[in-house]
């Protein structure tokens, strides 16, 4: 497939790591690294899949574009519209939900002033709700880029909020790096 | 203190590097398995030692390997399931977590049984500080000879990756997961074929979930033997329980299968009990999936004998009076909880995470979760108790995959023993729970 004209490409650091991980599946079935190669995608580019970022990332697997979107629309980690440079996802599902995840996503939106798949003005903190996070023993609990927080309360909700302002933080971070 | 499989030495907060792992035991299996074993040995033994799969649905490890399209040209696969994705469940997280080598070592001594010379862990996106885990503890198996060309000089070779996914529920369906792991949208396959016949890239491919694959190395260490004297009848060995909800100790416990739900439930070595000044209303023992069970049938099955945490015991009397063990989800609710409300947001979880493939569960799960909502926040007729059973009855049994099922039975079993709640919401026109 002829490669086109795009004006994004990968970091050097992150191609590397591209071709490592494409190496991993047989000759011929290169198509298997494509929910790697997108999360690090997002991750390098703003947070979410633009149209040209998946374009870019069909042409490095050598698919059609087409075959990127219906699989970046599958997945709900994958982000189609720009989001806040920090996203909070706060897990809703039953054992959270029994345990007060209610009372910790009413608390954010409160806070940020914002909804439940909003972002603030400012474009810092995007709010969600999500399903089950699989730390059911540890409820209520959400997850920021590719870290979890557990057994949450207002106030530990409260003091992450406010380091995370100080510092800026971002949560969409190459997650092969700790 | 029942017999320790899985968590032995989890306690070790440096269990996850592989020179401890090894101080502990670790790894010698290989040794034993690669060299003094032939494969169709290794399956033996698994078939005899009556190990089940302990991602949810309990089909015998040894039974699914001997199902291995053996005149097959094609490359075998080994893929480990750690898509952990069902409410209530989050033992394979901790155990890839604090051990991972137990799960590396098991895949070594599966693909070996299988002859897979490739073998992937599919691990769900989110948890990708845990595949960051894996991968160090992959490079040092690497490192030490265990993984790579001729292993130990046995002549067997093995690669082993980490494949994150990307947040889909139904990706822990086997076929799903594959279809994910190819680099496709995760809609479930019909089966025949199965896997073990055609499944990734179309060869023969075994996948197993995470505690299942890392149970093995105990078992070519000690014998089936020995692994079939724990526990009782068909539900042989250990079961890692994830405990949550209204107890006062939530956490992982790997029970020998057999205790009792009363011993579990309440004792201290492991749930503690229901949390101070309250008392039990229900409990769904399986993951979300299960059918929920009120007090006294998760305690005592409807003959009056005590339940206990086995596959049979937990299933005695059908969906009428009984439940399943599936994952070891044991989401447990005191009297606070409405169970509407419970049941409303797991059919929200179901609609959310169907992939749409077959209308009764892309429909149904999306109707359940309207009606439910008239009970809750008002507007619930008479009729729609009934609409909501006819609305399951629909979708069970009429999919290609189970997670039509799995969606159906919360709502079907939420009626059948808790019908009066229901109808007090009809009643008082919504929720009267705080």
């Amino acid at each position: 497939m002829e490669q086109k004209n795009t004006t994004i490409s990968f970091s050097p650091d992150s191609l590397e790591l591209v071709n490592k991980i494409i190496k991993r599946y047989p000759e011929g079935k290169e198509r298997s690294a494509l929910l790697p190669i997108l999360h690090i995608a997002q991750a390098e580019f703003g947070g979410w899949l633009s149209p040209e970022v998946m374009d870019y990332v069909a042409d490095l697997l050598h698919l059609l574009p087409i075959e990127v979107y219906e699989v970046a629309t599958f997945y709900s980690m994958f982000n189609l519209e720009p989001v806040g440079e920090c996203v909070i996802e706060v897990c809703q599902t039953g054992p959270c939900m029994l345990n007060g995840a209610g009372e910790i996503i009413k608390h954010l939106e409160k806070k940020f002033n914002i909804k439940v798949g909003e972002t603030t003005p400012d474009g810092k903190f995007t709010l969600r709700a999500v399903e089950c996070l699989a730390a059911c023993g540890t409820a209520p609990v959400m997850k920021v880029g590719t870290e979890y927080h557990e057994n949450l309360t207002t106030e530990k909700v409260d003091e992450l909020v406010n380091h995370w302002c100080k510092c800026g933080k971002m949560s969409h971070l190459n997650p092969y790096q700790e | 203190m029942g017999k320790k499989i899985l968590t032995e030495h989890i306690s070790d907060p440096n269990l996850h590097k592989l020179e401890v792992y090894q101080q502990h035991g670790g790894y010698a299996s290989l040794e034993k398995a690669l060299k003094k074993m032939t494969p169709d040995e290794i399956v033996e033994e698994v078939k005899k030692s009556g190990l089940r799969g302990r991602g949810g649905a309990g089909f015998p490890t040894g039974m699914k390997w001997g199902f291995i399209d053996k005149k097959s040209d094609n490359p075998h696969y080994l893929v480990c399931n750690a898509d952990e994705g069902e409410p209530g469940t989050f033992k394979d997280r901790y155990l890839m977590q604090c051990n991972p080598h137990a799960l590396i070592e098991g895949m070594i001594l599966a693909s070996y049984a299988l002859n897979a010379n490739k073998a992937y862990i599919y691990i769900r996106g989110e948890l990708y500080y845990v595949l960051r885990i894996l991968e160090k503890a992959i490079a040092e198996a690497y490192a030490k000879g265990f993984l790579g060309e001729n292993i130990l000089g046995s002549g067997f070779s093995l690669d082993l990756y980490v494949h994150p996914g990307a947040g889909a529920y139904i990706c822990g369906e086997e076929t799903a997961l594959i279809e994910s792991l190819e680099g496709k949208r995760g809609n479930p396959r019909l089966k025949p074929p199965f896997p073990a016949v055609s499944g990734l890239y179309n060869c023969p491919t075994v996948v197993n979930n995470v505690e299942t694959l890392a149970t093995i190395p105990w078992i070519v260490n000690h014998g089936s033997e020995e692994y079939a004297k724990i526990g009782i009848g068909r539900s042989t060995g250990t079961k890692l329980i994830s405990a949550s909800g209204h107890i006062n100790h939530p956490g992982i416990y790997e029970i020998e299968l057999g205790v009792t739900v009363d011993e579990f439930l309440n004792s201290d070595q492991y749930c503690g009990g229901v949390r101070e000044g309250h008392s039990l209303k229900a409990v769904i023992a399986g993951g979300s999936s299960v059918p929920v069970l009120p007090a006294d049938l998760i305690l005592k099955t409807k003959a009056g004998e005590d339940r206990l945490m086995t596959y049979e015991s937990l299933s005695d009397g059908g969906f009428e009076s009984g439940t399943m063990l599936g994952s070891g989800g044991f989401i447990v609710m005191d009297e606070t909880t409405c169970i509407v409300r419970n049941t409303m947001n797991f059919a929200r979880f179901y609609r959310h995470e169907s992939c749409g493939q077959c209308s009764p569960c892309r429909e149904g799960t999306s109707w359940m979760e309207k009606i439910l909502a008239r009970f809750e926040y008002g507007g619930a007729q008479a009729e729609d108790i009934e609409l909501l059973v006819d609305i399951s009855k629909n979708i069970e049994g009429n999919t290609i995959c189970p997670l039509g099922d799995a969606a159906a039975w919360p709502v079907a079993s939420a009626i059948r023993h808790f019908r009066d709640e229901f109808e007090e919401h009809i009643r008082r026109n919504g929720c009267y729970f705080e």
